[in-house]
């Protein structure tokens, strides 16, 4: 894998994370998550703009980070599908932070020999690693708490299990992962669904119809007013 | 004309305005040359902070006041922040201000282990974490059950 596809793919994972937490804006369960989902959307997107301003300076011809966040189309993108599925239950949201910041803060760990990437990884290993309790203790609260929260929940976690397969398509921390994950679901009473069906193709451009619409709205405002600048 | 060192150094923090960018650690270097061409070097605190943007204006305008215009803000990412890099000062200050300075940042795996955090006005330590973000991407929200004063904390990193 070279460096800037390792850069797409984790940057592109957080751009479309920040932009599904920040539909949560005004809308969370309750105040203080509100300003939750806020802040790790802001440090998702502070992420993405340190991975994908790297990833255009690496390409031929070099680009922004705003090319690379507002010009490109759906094929372009080299994110998981995981991100870019809608969250209309909060159970779903609390499931994707959890899959999504296990596996960002294993990868963060374990950068690479790229000397740049390194750095960028180890300030956003920190971030990841106050993701992942969150949405720990989130897991744990839902899903061992009112009949009506533990079925939202595990349909949350079974809904969206074959899409964790993918994370691992370009490296070997499943492993890993799920010495993380599977001990959080025990604690919340929560089945551990079975591996079978892996929907994949995020990677290589191939995605569901809802980033579609995620980034039709995403880069409405800069393809209306190309170049503007704030 | 004043340093530029001097004058980079007390610029303050746009969203907490009681601590300065070098008490908060943000600033790394200031570094001028034999032509006078002054490079100031910051580091985030967090990856999305809003207020690196205007760091970086207010760090210009400051060094212009002070008679220095050929001025490049630099930032770097490593060593990556940390709570720990806040100074003495900066930590007596946040708490002048009513904000809890951080404990010592342990290895990133260890955030759920919350240890208790002083009132920064009444001094108690029967607090409790109302909620684990705050205003700002650095900041939690806690309150102490002695004076039942909410506060904010600087939450280790």
């Amino acid at each position: 894998m070279s460096t800037v596809d390792e850069l797409l793919a984790l940057g592109d994972d957080a751009l479309i994370a920040a932009q599904r937490l920040g539909e949560w804006s005004a809308r969370a369960p309750e105040m203080e998550e509100d300003i939750a989902l806020a802040n790790i959307a802001l440090d998702q997107l502070g992420a993405a703009r340190m991975l994908l301003t790297y990833a255009g300076e690496l390409s031929d011809p070099p680009r922004t980070e705003d090319d690379l966040a507002f010009l490109r189309d759906d094929r372009e993108f080299r994110n998981c599908l995981l991100v870019e599925l809608p969250e209309a239950d909060f159970g779903v949201t609390v499931a994707k932070l959890l899959f999504l910041s296990a596996c960002q803060k294993l990868r963060y760990e374990a950068p690479g020999s790229d000397e740049r990437l390194a750095g960028i990884a180890a300030k956003t290993v920190k971030e990841s690693a106050y993701h992942l309790d969150h949405s720990t203790l989130w897991t744990v609260r839902l899903g061992d708490g009112t009949e009506e929260s533990h079925r939202r929940m595990q349909a949350a976690v079974d809904g969206l299990w074959p899409y964790t397969h993918e994370l691992f398509e370009d490296n070997d921390l499943r492993g890993s992962w799920l010495s993380t994950v599977e001990p959080v679901l025990a604690e919340a009473t929560l089945d551990r669904p079975a591996d079978g069906w892996a929907p994949t193709g995020g990677r290589r451009g191939l995605h569901t119809e809802h980033l579609s619409l995620l980034l039709a709205e995403m880069q409405v405002l800069h393809r209306a007013h190309p170049g503007a600048r704030w | 004309m004043v340093d530029p060192r001097t004058a980079a150094a007390a610029v303050v923090d746009p969203e907490i305005r009681a601590v300065t960018i070098e008490e908060l650690g943000v600033l790394r270097e200031v570094a001028v040359d034999s032509g006078g061409h002054v490079t100031v070097t910051i580091t985030p605190t967090y990856s999305g902070c809003p207020a690196m943007e205007l760091i970086r204006t207010d760090i210009r305008r400051a060094l212009h006041a002070a008679g220095h215009d050929d001025v490049e803000v630099v930032t770097v990412l490593t060593p990556a922040w940390s709570t720990d890099m806040i100074s003495e000062s900066g930590r007596a200050k946040l708490a002048a201000a009513g904000i809890a300075p951080p404990g010592p940042a342990g290895p990133a795996r260890l955030v759920t282990l919350t240890l208790s955090v002083r009132c920064p006005r009444c001094g108690s330590s029967d607090t409790e974490q109302l909620s684990r973000f705050g205003s700002t991407a650095c900041k939690a929200l806690w309150r102490c059950r002695s004076c039942a004063e909410p506060f904010d904390h600087i939450k280790a990193l």
